[in-house]
């Protein structure tokens, strides 16, 4: 791996930001087109030696993976919908099917992974530096040097880092940087069959879901929306982006996801603010009784 | 499709994105299902319905492709006076000998035209054609159940010149015999058969037929949801009869196209593992008392068509075979060939093992403990063998049956009292080893080996060349007659590296064969029969032309031309779609623009086009063949089906399958509903009769006494994650995980009435056995409205067995064995059930529960085995 030739910016409030001087590297997963394969997730488990994360059948549809996790860092949602539909003329008498043969029923299927937050707060908050922005704008633990304080955990808006209990460090995805150094895309999106997972320079897959949009929405596929591609919002935009089909909160993804170091800075200036108040309180209140004294008596005593 | 091959189905979502609609139908809400256009769930088991529905839309509505089909099917060939339709026996056809079980299909052919028949009558022609006096050529009955359906896999049986009615009006010319026979198949039955709605079936109706004729074409895509029954064949007959109306046969984004169950399932039937034929589909030649290569020839080939060629291809497969030692003097070692005596299917052969006849087995990536119809029988049988050797990965079911199997547990079977010696050889994975996958769509791809196998893993073709040098070695001085075959063999393939691994490409050189100057062959055209030119595998000639591996080639695609020619190689000849002189008129001009693959250049005085032509290069579209012509010559310019004996597709089969010239429906061997299109409920030509066996039992059906005891209609299936009975997939934690057992799905309505709750446990139970399942109660397994009443089914994945890291019950020790006659394939699709919470009991208990439930249905030996 060549040297870090990127050069980490500082935001406006002082916390981690990009761009650098190469063009941020992030996934676009299109859901309308995944068939729920995970191969993503074999492909993420053999190229990174992430372990099993344990055999159980959980019922939630085809998940039995429920979610990322420091052992899953690939994770695809399964969502079975019962969704109401017109019935028209006749022929649906059963109430199991419209007059054009739609059943009503729909099956989401979409694979989640760490975001990559232009704004990241796992990576403000970690002590030891392990977190680190790379030089494709991605956030990568450095898992030698993780001291497994688990700060980064509470602070991802997305529950994404997790501490792997065995060794009580944190893990998750790393986009491939070693197969992106290596001029490789992502293992993931290399097993892709549907190209769902699409890997590239972030402006161009903006432009991509957004054209991907309009084209589902001339479609007829009006609940199309893009979720985390827009560069301002709470995290700065993701790194990986998805286009969705329903509300965020049917994947299990916040709506509204915001960095959790964003007021820290106003926290710190109204805390440094208090802390001064106090002071002065104090010295005031030190002063008030000294001249009290000074001009007779105990005060109130 | 998404479900089970993920990987080509992102050439469905390739399709979709350019505005294909994708119509997807099976019983289950899947993976495809969530991204088609439309869902249309059926009742398992009632494909041919549905089928039967379409054509006669089609035909009624007039929506056919008339210039393709008065040009290029057999529509308006005349049948025999003596046929009669289901139509006019009720649910039979002409010529069934219930006594046999069998059809005799002399009267289902041509007017006027000998034509040989593909079942065990078959004899009687053989002696009659090859001049054979014996009357006696071998048991009638041996030879009927020996699959003389598959004899012309490819080929098409022998016809002389039909008399035809191009108007298509004649009464018994095959369009309208079609016509009449699809009547009764509407869209009410499809309703009441099949549970999908009116307006449903309509939306499929209007879907297919706006997207076929001239300018577009529609494909149709099908798994083992429609080969497993015993009426398997007939369901792609079906398909093969709607797509040959629609003119979407030998053009781009037509076609029939056949998942297999797994890698290069197609190159194990073009290079066969099945019983009754050799490589190119060239039938295995019977124990005929009297048989020599001239007389099999005369006896299996055809006067017309390429089929015509066959000497040419038996022969140069026997040099390949015997090289130098076969000469025109002992006939190129023909009688070397094995000679089939009955039929030796896998079922038959489990049978052959529990009556003590079949005393070893190889098990080469083959887990029938787990994977195979009635798994208990499986077994059952395995532990009466002498030698069982299993090839694999790990140590599946099938080989530590008999010590930690079902049977044991609940004392059926004793580990002390199997005598069944067990040798495990760990096999090579695909990454290990060099070789060739041949998919559906006949493509060959060469693979490489990555790394060498660990251990003591090594190749199959390491396997059974070492095990034939070594069997060789042992009879070098034998003088017994009977090991010449093995001694004459040509069996000096090199060798190479640590393990002295054979050099795979070695094999493809002896599959695509040389003239005798050794040199390679180009294609199969240049096969002599005159002992000139040796060749493995006729269809696969070429695949070596000029000594490169043309199965290597790796140009992509953004390079070619959109047929990929330069993409691996497909049989025959690299051409990428059969039967494309179909894709030109009848005066060779393309039938649009949109659509042009291969045409008729005039000036040239050729085919040609983006595809190789599948016709012969210079024959002009108005040629005319005279009348003693014979081979390929002998079809006409117009004749695009150029392996068939009259050039044309066959809506109606006059001879070549054993259940019938037109596809039927039958309902399954067990099923809770009568057949409502005949009184005949099943296939009548189906196999049952041998494999009557305590342990598979038949189950009462349409409503008689008992066959409420299993109500529900059961279908098996495969999982993205899990691969077949699990060898390749169980073991290994990443693909466990994310499928960690067995399950059934079941719909809410299921659930509620028989007191099922989400992810508690299930037993479900049929005649043969009972297994538990965790549920997922779920909507992805909708009821079905079917003849009046609510039809629940019951989703069982088919992965799991005891052994491995991620284990379960099977869900084929369910499934009774009851195979269709032409290929001998099981019932594993559709099948009644019950289903009941809680676990089911273990021990001595576990055999009393379903012999309580036989009792309860009153079932005996007799049982379900009628016609």
């Amino acid at each position: 791996m060549t040297a870090i030739d990127v050069q980490i910016t500082t935001g406006p409030d002082g916390m981690d930001s990009y761009p650098g001087q190469r063009p941020q590297m992030g996934f676009f997963t299109d859901t309308s087109v995944c068939i729920g394969c995970k191969a993503c997730e074999v492909a993420c488990k053999e190229w990174n030696h992430v372990p099993e994360d344990g055999l159980a059948l959980t019922g939630m549809s085809y998940d039995n993976s429920v979610g990322l996790g420091a052992d899953t860092w690939r994770h695809v949602a399964f969502i079975e919908q019962q969704r109401p539909v017109s019935v028209a003329d006749g022929d649906a008498a059963d109430g199991a099917s419209s007059a054009s043969g739609d059943s009503g029923l729909r099956w989401l299927m979409s694979s989640d992974v760490c975001k990559h937050c232009t704004h990241a707060a796992c990576l403000d908050v970690c002590p030891t530096g392990a977190l680190m922005r790379t030089e494709f704008g991605t956030v990568v633990v450095q898992s030698d040097i993780c001291n497994g304080c688990g700060y980064c955990i509470p602070a991802c808006p997305y529950g994404v880092i997790d501490q792997r209990k065995e060794d009580g460090r944190a893990w998750k995805c790393t986009l491939c940087y070693d197969r992106l150094g290596a001029g490789m895309e992502p293992a993931c999106a290399k097993a892709c069959p549907t190209d769902s997972i699409q890997f590239g320079p972030l402006d161009e897959l903006r432009e991509r879901g957004a054209a991907r949009v309009d084209q589902l929405h001339e479609a007829g596929e009006t609940s199309a929306r893009l979720y985390g591609n827009d560069p301002d919002d709470g995290v700065g935009g993701d790194g990986a982006f998805f286009l969705l089909l329903d509300e965020p909160e049917v994947y299990g993804l916040p709506p509204d996801p915001v960095v959790t170091t964003r007021d820290l800075p106003s926290m710190w200036r109204h805390a440094g603010a208090a802390a001064v108040t106090l002071a002065a309180m104090a010295v005031t209140s030190f002063a008030t009784e000294t001249l009290a004294r000074r001009l007779g008596g105990g005060g109130g005593r | 499709m998404a479900e089970c091959h993920p990987v080509g189905f992102q050439w469905v979502m390739a399709a979709r994105a350019r505005g294909a609609t994708v119509i997807h139908i099976d019983p289950r809400f899947t993976r495809t299902s969530a991204v088609a256009d439309l869902h249309v769930p059926l009742r398992a088991g009632s494909d041919i319905v549905l089928l039967g529905a379409l054509i006669n839309h089609v035909l009624t509505s007039g929506k056919y492709f008339r210039e393709y089909v008065v040009n290029y099917t057999n529509a308006a060939t005349i049948i025999s006076e003596d046929f009669r339709d289901t139509e006019d026996l009720d649910g039979v056809f002409s010529g069934f000998v219930p006594e046999e079980r069998s059809y005799d299909p002399a009267s289902w052919t041509y007017e006027g035209v000998e034509v040989q028949a593909a079942s065990g009558e078959r004899d009687k022609g053989y002696d009659d054609r090859t001049g054979g006096s014996d009357a006696g050529s071998g048991s009638s009955s041996a030879v009927q159940s020996a699959a003389r359906g598959e004899a012309h896999g490819s080929g098409g049986a022998h016809v002389g010149t039909p008399k035809t009615d191009p108007t298509l009006e004649h009464p018994r010319c095959v369009f309208q015999i079609l016509k009449r026979h699809y009547a009764r198949y509407t869209a009410e039955t499809v309703e009441q058969a099949c549970g999908i709605p009116r307006a449903t079936f309509g939306r499929v109706c209007e879907q297919i037929t706006a997207n076929s004729g001239r300018d577009r074409t529609t494909a149709w895509v099908y798994s083992v949801g429609w080969t497993q029954h015993t009426v398997g064949v007939q369901y792609i007959r079906g398909a093969s009869i709607l797509q040959t109306l629609l003119g979407n046969i030998g053009r781009p984004g037509g076609g029939i196209l056949a998942l297999r169950g797994h890698a290069s399932i197609q190159g194990s039937t073009d290079i066969p593992t099945l019983f009754d034929l050799l490589p190119g589909y060239i039938p295995m030649p019977h124990a005929h008392t009297n048989e020599d290569l001239d007389a099999f020839i005369a006896a299996e080939g055809t006067d017309k068509g390429f089929w015509a060629n066959m000497r040419a291809y038996t022969v140069s497969l026997l040099k390949a075979w015997w090289g130098g030692v076969a000469t025109e003097m002992n006939d190129f070692c023909f009688d070397y060939l094995p000679r089939l005596t009955g039929s030796h299917s896998t079922y038959e052969t489990v049978m052959a093992q529990l009556a003590g006849d079949c005393k070893g087995y190889f098990l080469l990536g083959e887990n029938p403990a787990v994977g195979s119809a009635n798994g208990k029988l499986q077994r059952l049988g395995m532990a009466k063998l002498d030698w069982l050797v299993v090839r694999d990965f790990s140590l599946i079911e099938s080989a530590t049956f008999w010590k930690d199997g079902p049977e044991i547990d609940s004392g059926e079977l004793r580990t002390e009292d199997i005598g069944t010696e067990v040798f495990f050889m760990p096999a090579a994975a695909h990454t290990e080893k060099n070789g060739s996958f041949t998919n559906t769509q006949r493509m060959l791809q060469w693979h490489h080996a990555a790394v060498e196998p660990a251990g003591d893993a090594r190749s199959e073709l390491w396997f059974t060349y070492h095990l034939g040098r070594k069997i060789r070695d042992k009879l070098a001085h034998s003088t017994d007659p009977m090991d010449r075959p093995v001694i004459d063999l040509t069996w000096n393939y090199p060798v190479e590296g640590p393990h002295a691994e054979p050099d795979a490409e070695a094999v493809l050189a002896e599959i695509n064969g040389w003239n005798a100057d050794g040199k390679p062959l180009p294609a199969y055209t240049e096969l002599k029969g005159d002992g000139s030119t040796a060749c493995g595998c006729w269809i696969y000639c070429g695949v070596y032309a000029e000594g490169v591996n043309q199965a290597d080639r790796r140009k992509p695609g953004s390079q070619q031309n959109w047929l990929g020619p330069e993409w691996g190689w497909a049989w025959p000849a690299n051409r990428r779609i059969l039967y494309n002189r179909a894709s030109a008129c009848p005066d060779g001009k393309p039938w649009s623009e949109r659509k042009a693959l291969v045409w008729w250049d005039a000036e040239q005085g050729q085919w040609t086009g983006h595809d190789v032509p599948d016709f012969v290069p210079d024959k002009e579209p108005g040629y005319q063949p005279p009348q003693d012509a014979t081979g390929p010559a002998a079809l006409a310019g117009t004749d695009p089906f150029i392996m068939q004996s009259d050039g044309k597709a066959w809506l109606y089969a006059p001879a070549g399958l054993l259940d019938g010239p037109l596809p039927a429906h039958y309902e399954p061997q067990d099923s809770p509903l009568p057949n409502l299109l005949y009184a005949q409920q099943r296939n009548p030509a189906r196999q049952v009769t041998a494999f009557v066996h305590p342990d598979n039992r038949y189950q009462p059906s349409n409503g008689s006494p008992g066959s409420q005891v299993f109500p529900y209609v059961a279908t098996t299936y495969r999982l993205t994650e899990h691969h077949t009975a699990g060898g390749m997939s169980r073991w290994l934690p990443y693909l466990s995980e994310l499928q960690p057992e067995f399950f059934c799905e079941v719909s809410p309505e299921l659930a509620a009435e028989r007191g099922l709750d989400h992810l508690g446990w299930a037993t479900i139970i049929t005649a043969r056995n009972a297994v538990e399942a965790r549920v997922l109660v779920t909507r992805r397994i909708p009821p079905l409205t079917v003849q009046g009443r609510r039809l629940y089914q019951v989703g069982l994945p088919y992965h799991w067995g005891w052994a491995g890291y991620s284990t379960g019950d099977s869900a084929n020790d369910l499934i009774e064995i009851s195979l269709d006659p032409n290929v001998h394939i099981q019932e594993s699709k559709a099948f009644a059930c019950d289903i009941r919470p809680g676990r089911r009991p273990t021990g001595a208990a576990r055999p009393a529960l379903v012999r309580e439930y036989q009792e309860r249905a009153g079932i005996t030996k007799q049982t379900g085995t009628e016609p």
